[in-house]
């Protein structure tokens, strides 16, 4: 299953021209590095500070534009990772060993990724079951394609 | 909340650290099998430990140093009967002192190791089924149900292949390396069919009853990326990551809403995942940074990237899969890669061209009671005009094929030659 892992914004790193500290860059460059050997990291990127940005402001068919920067940083995203993980526990376990993201108080947040299956379920747990069980009449079939 | 599961917490542990801790007590001890038990006895150590204590700040060093000092008790206990145990406690006892952390200051000879257990794991000595079992235990951290339920396997017959796995291992001593020189290529190639095959039995749909089981994909895939980065210099490596990141960019189209296998000319493109073909696409540029070669994976994935960067079937470069496939047939020559590449040639070069191809492997033993050869052959008759020799072809496919929504399809296609007016 596929997670959204996001780095929350602070005020720190929403002030104009935020660069992140060297230091912590390369923390963060060995850590994405660990996440990328072992085959869970499918993309990344980081975001300017919201003074770059602008919100889409939707009522009824009304659309008005807001431009940055907007006020609440704790609700703001710094950046972003997608990876592909096993379970929800596997993301909190590699979230563990990040860097903190930011000087003082930061906060990352786990988002499950909508896939395939939760629109429409693959096989069943009586399906799988049953396919064991016919399996095992046919010994012949047991072996690899 | 199962975020706060304990079990599960350490479940997730484990995955994540499982490999390099076996893979470093393999290197101590010599034997991938006896690792694997200590590795495991640490696992129940932990789950008995952790719901109290917590889970340590480092847990793959607590589960390394666990499992290490069981190897020392063993041992010592051993000790009478084997010098080389001494030796190997002598040894043990000193890494520990000296060496107290193994994950976090070892970090290239632990991507040796795991790069070693890879190899060990795919040993061409082993039986194929032993080796996929073995690889997805020990690189991918499964444990044997999951195995079994990804196989559609008994776990029993799962948990035997490992345990006759690790068997022969020993019994042959094979040794804990990365193999050199003119043995790599083998070695490589051994652990690439393994990995390939793990995704095929999820991708495939076989006996036309068995719907894809995308975890299987995500597994296969998460060992071709681990390998990618501990064989950053193997073209072939980043050909099958790229072949298996663009077929899986397309599990989503490939099965219709009512649960049947959509073929490729039929898929919506739309619902191909882009994050796949680029991450496809990128491991191909990899692969050409390495050298000008390419073998049979790195052809396959560029023949999947002609067709995964077309928006729409009739945009799709036919002369360039041309190519791929002439270079693929020469390289492995098969006559299912010469069918393929009749098609190829049709679409690029017009249903002449083909059925000259087709018509050259008709006589091929190993086609007889192949489906396909009729079905591309009638396809190509129909498209000449030629409806009444396409008819015959399109019921022998029919006749030929074991799967039942196929047939329905190849005898409609028989039909409509019959019911066309202008030729009879």
């Amino acid at each position: 299953m596929r997670f959204m892992v996001i780095v929350k914004a602070t005020a720190e790193s929403e002030k104009e021209g935020a660069l992140p500290d060297p230091q912590l860059m390369e923390e963060m460059g060995k850590y994405n590095e660990e996440l990328s050997k072992a085959g869970v990291l499918l993309a990344l990127d980081g975001l300017h500070p919201s003074s770059k940005g602008a919100r889409v402001k939707f009522s009824g068919k009304s659309r008005t534009v807001v431009d940055g920067p907007f006020t609440e940083a704790k609700e703001l995203i710094a950046g972003f990772w997608l990876w592909q993980v096993k379970s929800l526990e596997e993301a909190i376990e590699w979230v563990k060993r990040c860097p903190n993201p930011h000087c003082g108080d930061s906060e990352i947040e786990i988002r499950q990724v909508f896939e395939m299956e939760d629109f429409a379920p693959i096989l069943s747990e009586e399906q799988i079951q049953h396919k064991v069980e016919r399996r095992a009449e046919l010994p012949n079939q047991t072996a690899n394609k | 909340m199962s975020a706060t599961d304990p079990r599960r917490t350490i479940e997730a542990v484990w995955r994540i650290e499982s490999a390099r801790v076996i893979a470093g007590l393999t290197r101590l001890t010599r034997d991938v099998g006896l690792a694997e038990d200590l590795a495991q006895e640490a696992l129940l150590a932990a789950l008995e430990q952790w719901p109290q204590s917590g889970v340590p700040e480092n847990p793959g060093a607590w589960l390394t140093a666990t499992a290490k000092r069981r190897a020392i008790d063993l041992f010592r206990r051993n000790a009478v009967a084997e010098r080389k145990h001494q030796d190997l406690a002598r040894d043990l006892a000193t890494l520990e002192q000296t060496v107290p952390d193994l994950n976090s200051n070892l970090d290239d000879p632990i991507g040796d190791d795991l790069l070693r257990l890879v190899f060990i794991s795919c040993h061409p000595i082993l039986p194929t089924e032993s080796r996929t079992a073995l690889t997805l235990r020990l690189i991918g951290g499964l444990t044997t149900p999951e195995i079994a339920r990804a196989f559609l396997t008994p776990e029993p017959t799962i948990a035997q292949r490992i345990v006759r796995a690790k068997r022969i291992l020993a019994e042959k001593h094979i040794p804990f390396e990365v193999p050199r020189g003119p043995e790599l290529a083998a070695r490589l190639s051994s652990v690439l069919e393994v990995i390939y095959l793990i995704f095929n039995e999820g991708y495939s749909a076989t006996a036309g009853e068995d719907l894809i089981r995308p975890t299987l994909c995500e597994d296969a895939l998460r060992l071709g990326r681990i390998l990618a980065e501990l064989t950053p210099i193997e073209p072939e490596v980043h050909g099958l990551v790229a072949l298996m990141e663009i077929q899986a960019s397309r599990t989503r189209a490939r099965i219709s809403p009512t649960g049947e296998l959509v073929l490729l000319f039929d898929q919506n493109r739309t619902q191909w995942d882009q994050l796949l073909i680029h991450r496809g696409l990128t491991a191909i540029e990899r692969a050409h940074k390495i050298n000008t070669t390419r073998g049979p994976y790195l052809l396959q994935a560029e023949i999947a990237a002609c067709h995964a960067r077309a928006r729409t079937p009739s945009e799709t470069d036919w002369p360039r899969i041309v190519i791929l496939y002439t270079e693929l047939a020469r390289l492995s020559p098969s006559p299912v890669i010469e069918l393929n590449r009749a098609v190829a040639v049709s679409m690029a070069h017009g249903p002449h061209a083909g059925l000259a191809l087709v018509d050259a492997l008709a006589s091929d033993p190993s086609l007889a009671r192949y489906h396909l050869l009729p079905s591309v052959r009638a396809d190509l008759l129909y498209k000449l005009g030629r409806h009444s020799e396409a008819r015959t072809e399109f019921e022998r496919a029919a006749a030929l094929t074991r799967n039942t929504r196929e047939r329905d399809l190849l005898l409609t296609r028989a039909a409509s030659c019959e019911t066309d007016p202008t030729n009879p």
